[in-house]
């Protein structure tokens, strides 16, 4: 019996022939990605008697949390992180400005397949979309590998979803990602490492298979792997910033759990307050009035994204007592959308175009919603209080149901607005 | 030390690090201290206002799920909680417990049996719960992270190893 991805890259990196789920072993991460919580991982860091990291070249600091930084306590926070950065010779850091690093990673080349890559955020498990073993750990455990070059971790089970069909227009990846998390529940892979294969998977562009790789977090995951193919690539040439070897899984790997869909007939799908795995389709919670319409975060705001919302709302406006924020994931992302007139189409229309970063993913800023409001978002997160106050409701979708409730003011996908018209 | 005896405080499944530790403070609110006062502010007001030092939670299945914030765990850790028992833990919070040292027990049979509000007792050595329904084991900690564990927290345990590492360069 073969292996799965996790199990080969465990056993890979820590020189051993094979490793089986349940085995602790100790790892020396390629990358050890940080954000605005790099300043308290330095705190710590030094707590712990850390004078100069293990090696500088493994890591990549970006800034996404709070930025521009709304409260002095967040400039302070960039402040710090600025002369750490400095003082340790780190070349590979983002500073405001840049976007969010989950997107940023793999656009500057630093998320490759068959390297480990650990985050000190549950995010992490995006850098999968490049055949990479990417997970989320704590602060201390970011701040003890700055000193020691190295982690436990538990080589996890893998669960494989196998993904065939072709995907109906106006359906999009979001739609099966929402669809698995609610089939599956917010624990269905916990612990494991989840691949995702199939004729589905590999019609995707790289945009959207990031989808996959990123909110399987909200499943319990440890990482999430999409087999690296020639779209990975071609993405990588002239970007990556080493030369790479992938890891596949072996054809006879052992799973400990296989499923499977078909999406020919998938339809839209949304997570409803206050879970992520709360999903109904669509047609259940059309009409539903929305406050705030959010196109943003490390889920669903690239170029791809943005360039189906900006066709559902051209020469359109935002509904009246409806409000829409956009934040493009990256600065990249923001020139190419600005040089496609994306942007034009979404001021003219009403929105609040912000600079990338998280904004008011988490609550931090660039557009909170008020105690009793409703938000569509295209994010990853819709638990109680996420964006602020614990008064309020969050509605993850698609970037095209997000554009086409900003312009009818209720849930709605863009057919609804088409049929109006008529 | 290994016996912990404290009052139950009892929850449901998924709960997250959201309603456990709010993300509008992630940034703002760096001593440990201050974060005890947030414990479980959007989950139950409650509990902040009336918890006593070794009081347990005993939470439903992936309890913690969510962010990797380590602030949810230390939140309650300032709050002297003796340990969490739950059916399962969100994979981040369960590996944050072991390296804040905060006893995180996974035992199903425990959570079903415990009723909110009870006293119940935790044995770490033997890896027994004592409560009004009877007697339940839960699984050991793996070998290799017990030594976490043992050193009081990844923190201390860094420092020594790094310590260590000083002692063989000179």
């Amino acid at each position: 019996m073969g292996h799965p991805f996790a199990e080969k890259i465990l056993a890979n990196k820590v020189g051993l022939k094979e490793t089986v789920p349940g085995q602790i072993v100790e790892v020396t991460p390629d990358v050890v990605l940080s954000h605005d919580n790099t300043a308290a991982v330095c705190g710590i860091f030094k707590r712990m008697g850390g004078i100069a990291v293990f090696n500088p070249e493994m890591h990549a600091v970006i800034l996404d949390h709070a930025t521009p930084a709304p409260k002095t306590e967040h400039a302070e926070n960039h402040r710090i992180i600025r002369e750490f950065v400095k003082e340790q010779g780190i070349k590979h850091f983002f500073d405001v400005g840049r976007g969010i690093c989950h997107q940023v990673l793999v656009e500057e080349g630093l998320a490759l397949p068959g390297e480990v890559v650990l985050g000190s955020d549950s995010h992490t498990t995006h850098a999968g979309v490049m055949g990479t073993f990417g997970a989320g750990i704590g602060r201390s455990e970011m701040a003890s590998i700055w000193a020691l070059g190295k982690l436990w971790l538990r080589v996890p089970e893998s669960l494989k979803i196998v993904v065939n069909g072709t995907l109906p227009s106006g359906v999009t990846s979001k739609d099966l990602a929402l669809r698995v998390i609610g089939d599956l529940g917010a624990d269905g892979g916990l612990y494991m490492s989840v691949e995702w294969h199939g004729e589905a998977i590999e019609a995707l562009e790289l945009s959207q298979r990031a989808v996959l790789s990123n909110i399987a977090a909200e499943m319990g995951v440890k990482n999430s792997y999409i087999v690296p193919d020639q779209k990975t690539f071609a993405y990588l040439e002239g970007r990556a910033k080493r030369s790479y070897e992938p890891i596949y899984p072996d054809p006879d790997a052992d799973y400990a759990r296989v499923v499977e869909y078909d999406v020919s007939t998938l339809e839209p799908m949304v997570a409803c307050p206050h879970t992520v795995d709360n999903v109904k389709p669509l047609s259940e919670v059309k009409g539903r009035h929305v406050d705030q319409c959010f196109l943003g975060t490390c889920t669903n705001a690239r170029l791809d994204d943005l360039a189906s919302a900006a066709e559902v709302m051209k020469g359109r406006h935002i509904a009246a007592g409806t409000r829409m924020v956009v934040i493009p994931a990256s600065s990249d992302i923001y020139i190419e959308a600005l040089r496609a007139g994306y942007i034009e189409i979404f001021v003219t229309a009403g929105a609040m175009v912000e600079s990338p970063g998280c904004g008011p993913c988490l609550g931090n800023h660039m557009g909170v919603p008020a105690v009793g409001e409703v938000v569509i978002s295209t994010a990853n997160r819709n638990f109680r209080g996420r964006m602020g106050t614990r008064e309020s409701e969050i509605y993850l979708a698609s970037p095209l149901v997000v554009t086409a409730s900003a312009v009818t003011g209720v849930i709605a996908s863009p057919e609804d607005i088409e049929e109006e018209k008529r | 030390m290994s016996i912990i005896k404290g009052r139950v405080w009892k929850y449901g499944d998924d709960v997250n690090t959201d309603v456990i530790f709010p993300g509008k403070y992630t940034y703002t609110i760096n001593d440990p201290k201050q974060m005890a006062a947030y414990a479980l502010e959007d989950l139950d007001p409650q509990f902040v206002k009336e918890v006593k030092p070794d009081d347990i939670i005993v939470g439903g299945k992936n309890w913690g799920c969510g962010s990797s914030r380590e602030q949810a765990v230390t939140c309650i850790k300032e709050n002297g909680l003796g340990a969490i028992i739950a059916k399962s833990f969100g994979r981040i919070y369960y590996r944050n417990c072991l390296n804040a040292a905060l006893p995180a027990l996974t035992c199903t049979e425990a959570v079903d049996a415990i009723k909110g509000g009870e006293v119940i007792e935790v044995d770490l050595a033997s890896g027994i719960i004592r409560c009004t329904a009877g007697t339940f084991q839960f699984p050991p900690l793996p070998a290799q992270v017990m030594g976490i564990f043992e050193a009081g927290g990844l923190i201390p345990y860094t420092r020594k190893q790094l310590e260590n590492r000083q002692e063989l360069i000179q």
